[in-house]
């Protein structure tokens, strides 16, 4: 969704993956039948361009969507905000046209 | 944790989960007026194809009664027109409509309600996909590409991996 412009499907999946929750590298792995070192890379490449950040606590790294991910998100609801903004815009000039009628009918 | 499209301090408030998109707006007129105005092809054609939207409407046609159709083509001529169409599953007039959208098989279903109180209406439309991956490729479709900002994104991610 948000991150189709990616062109890496899997990094596209994780993006998404993290949108809904954030998750470990391991479970990342897992999910995408992956080795750790394979997923690691594409972890590093998402974090470099800031879409995601991770943390290590102990033994485990987890990854969650950082600022340009959710920055992206936003973008996307926002497109489709506008559009609606703009037709209830519209839709308001409408519904006060239809509403002055009324006014003058009822006189 | 999807986000929430308030931030752009418009009226209209959009809200994602996983497969549905979920549109509200308080409108100050009474229900009858906002179905009218949804439901009448002259008036509807006023406003769902805002200006801003630069898409050009050829022919709008509305049955808005359950079991009714509708169909609509845009574009800049008939030869290659864009068309929506689809049925409507639930008409209750000045509260409720409910429709298909046919033009793909993983189309959604929307549903608008019209909720009055004191003279105002509160709006709540809401488009429900089969799956959410029918709502992300619908939205592309739908606005033809994705954001400015998702390009800057893929350049930036080709730059640091080098490809």
């Amino acid at each position: 969704m948000t991150f189709a412009a990616l062109s890496d499907a899997t990094r596209r999946g994780v993006l998404e993956q993290l949108a809904r929750a954030e998750a470990s590298i391991t479970e990342l792995a897992d999910r995408f039948h992956m080795t750790l070192t394979g997923m690691k890379k594409h972890v590093g490449v998402l974090e470099r361009a800031g879409l995601v950040r991770t943390e290590k606590i102990g033994r485990v790294r987890t990854c969650r969507l950082g600022s340009l991910g959710l920055q992206a998100e936003a973008a996307w609801i926002g497109s489709y905000q506008q559009l609606w903004d703009a037709r209830f815009d519209a839709l308001d000039a409408v519904v006060a046209e239809l509403k002055a009628r009324e006014t003058n009918d009822v006189r | 944790m999807y986000a929430e499209g308030e931030q752009t301090g418009g009226r209209t408030k959009v809200e994602r989960t996983d497969r549905e998109l979920v549109v509200t707006r308080s409108f100050d007129a009474p229900a009858r007026i906002l179905f009218e105005a949804w439901s009448k092809p002259e008036l509807f054609t006023r406003w769902w194809v805002p200006k801003s939207a630069g898409v050009n409407l050829l022919s709008c046609e509305l049955d808005v009664r359950t079991g009714g159709s509708y169909r609509l083509a845009f574009g800049e001529d008939p030869a290659n027109a864009m068309t929506f169409f689809g049925k409507y599953v639930e008409v209750v007039p000045n509260e409720r409509i409910v429709w298909t959208n046919e033009e793909s098989d993983q189309g959604a279903i929307s549903t608008v309600t019209f909720e009055e109180q004191d003279g105002k209406t509160l709006l709540r439309f809401s488009e429900l996909y089969p799956t959410k991956e029918a709502l992300d490729e619908a939205y592309v479709g739908m606005e033809g590409g994705m954001p400015e900002q998702l390009d800057q994104l893929e350049t930036l991610l080709v730059e640091l991996t080098g490809v």
